[in-house]
């Protein structure tokens, strides 16, 4: 099987992960901007990431075969701070030409806050201003419902903002629909324990599968799988669905998706 | 559903299929649930907002219908759609501090 790890924060893995991905058929990898799992104290720190982002993890990941792109943002994790969110945003722009970025995000929201409001905010016009697609975080748990609510009422407000060149990642059965709905991608994040796991994720799309969903497993430095998409496969596969069905998916999906960035290559196209 | 895909649609099965599949995980997953309330009935204090919810979700599991996960995670969910002025967290719990 092939299939595109459309999300996965692979600084924070071990080159043991890319050899796993790689074998079990990954053809490409999307890393988003991420927390640390501290807050960085300055922009000096966020530039040495984007630099690790857009030169560094791109040749770890050629060593196995597999295209490596990114996307740029703070945090919303790291948003609360925003003279460091300013000053980070006005980094983005000299990242953003490099050949493997995708797009503005992880954005989004992660206590609801409104100084994380205001932040996103200033990602979404940076993203309209610079043509870019855009990758959006929903809050975790309990803070979900209401965060996807205000992150999808901010982004139809605004009039340059095209919902199909926007994934809204980390739904779950309480909020997919209403993503969808609006015109938005959805993405399914493929955890161990506190988003959805293949079992379940396989549930959603057999009830709300479309053209605008793709499956990641958002792997990072907590506890999270780097092959937690070939393993929903595998579980779609177990159910009796198509492999024709299931590559177009775990693939064909969030080729479509990518693509929409001139910066992406279809990796079967590469071949 | 706009734009379905191919995969969408669960193909026929029997609910013998679906336990074929899927009850050894299921049943573990009980068990496990189970041994955790039994710790909680061994353990001192007082239910805390995640286990108040927890059980508040129980009944659901018997209710009808095909949408149990989505009601546990409406449940859980903080109902409020004005942003907060500041979070004293950086972490969810699980369950909305406010359910009573």
């Amino acid at each position: 099987m092939r299939y595109i790890e459309p999300h996965g924060h692979m600084v924070s893995r071990t080159t043991d992960d890319y050899q796993a991905m790689a074998l079990a058929g990954c053809a490409a990898i999307c890393e988003p901007a991420f927390w640390a799992g501290f807050d960085r104290k300055s922009a000096d720190g966020f530039h040495d990431y984007f630099c690790q982002l857009t030169q560094h993890e791109p040749k770890r990941a050629a060593k196995y075969g597999l295209p490596h792109y990114c996307w740029l943002c703070i945090n919303p994790k790291e948003s609360e701070d925003m003279a460091l969110a300013a000053d980070v945003l006005a980094l983005i722009p000299q990242f953003i030409g490099a050949p493997t970025v995708l797009g503005i995000g992880e954005i989004g929201l992660n206590k609801n806050t409104r100084n994380e409001m205001k932040i996103l905010e200033q990602h979404i016009e940076l993203a309209v201003k610079h043509d870019q697609l855009i990758l959006v975080h929903t809050p975790h748990l309990e803070d979900k419902r209401k965060g996807t609510r205000l992150i999808t009422d901010v982004l139809k407000a605004h009039p340059g903002v095209r919902p199909e060149r926007v994934i809204i990642d980390h739904v779950e059965e309480h909020t997919i629909a209403g993503v969808l709905d609006q015109g938005f991608w959805a993405g399914i994040t493929l955890y161990p324990e506190s988003k959805a796991t293949p079992v379940r994720a396989v549930d959603m799309l057999e009830n709300f599968a479309s053209q605008r969903v793709w499956l990641n497993s958002a792997c990072d430095w907590g506890h999270s799988d780097p092959i937690a998409v070939p393993k929903a496969a595998a579980e779609m596969r177990r159910r009796g669905h198509a492999a024709a069905a299931i590559d177009s998916l775990v693939y064909g999906n969030p080729v479509r998706f990518l693509s929409q960035s001139k910066n992406f290559q279809d990796p079967q196209a590469l071949r | 559903m706009p734009d379905p895909h191919p995969l969408a649609g669960t193909p026929r099965r029997s609910r013998d299929q679906v336990a074929d599949l899927h009850f050894m995980d299921a049943r573990y997953k009980l068990l496990d649930l189970a041994a955790f309330l039994d710790r909680l009935e061994r353990a001192t204090g007082a239910d805390d907002h995640r286990v108040r919810g927890l059980r508040q979700a129980l009944p659901i599991l018997l209710e009808g219908g095909d949408d149990r996960v989505a009601k546990i995670l409406h449940l859980w969910s903080d109902p409020s759609l004005t942003p907060i002025e500041k979070a004293d967290t950086k972490s969810a719990s699980g369950v909305w501090p406010g359910l009573k």
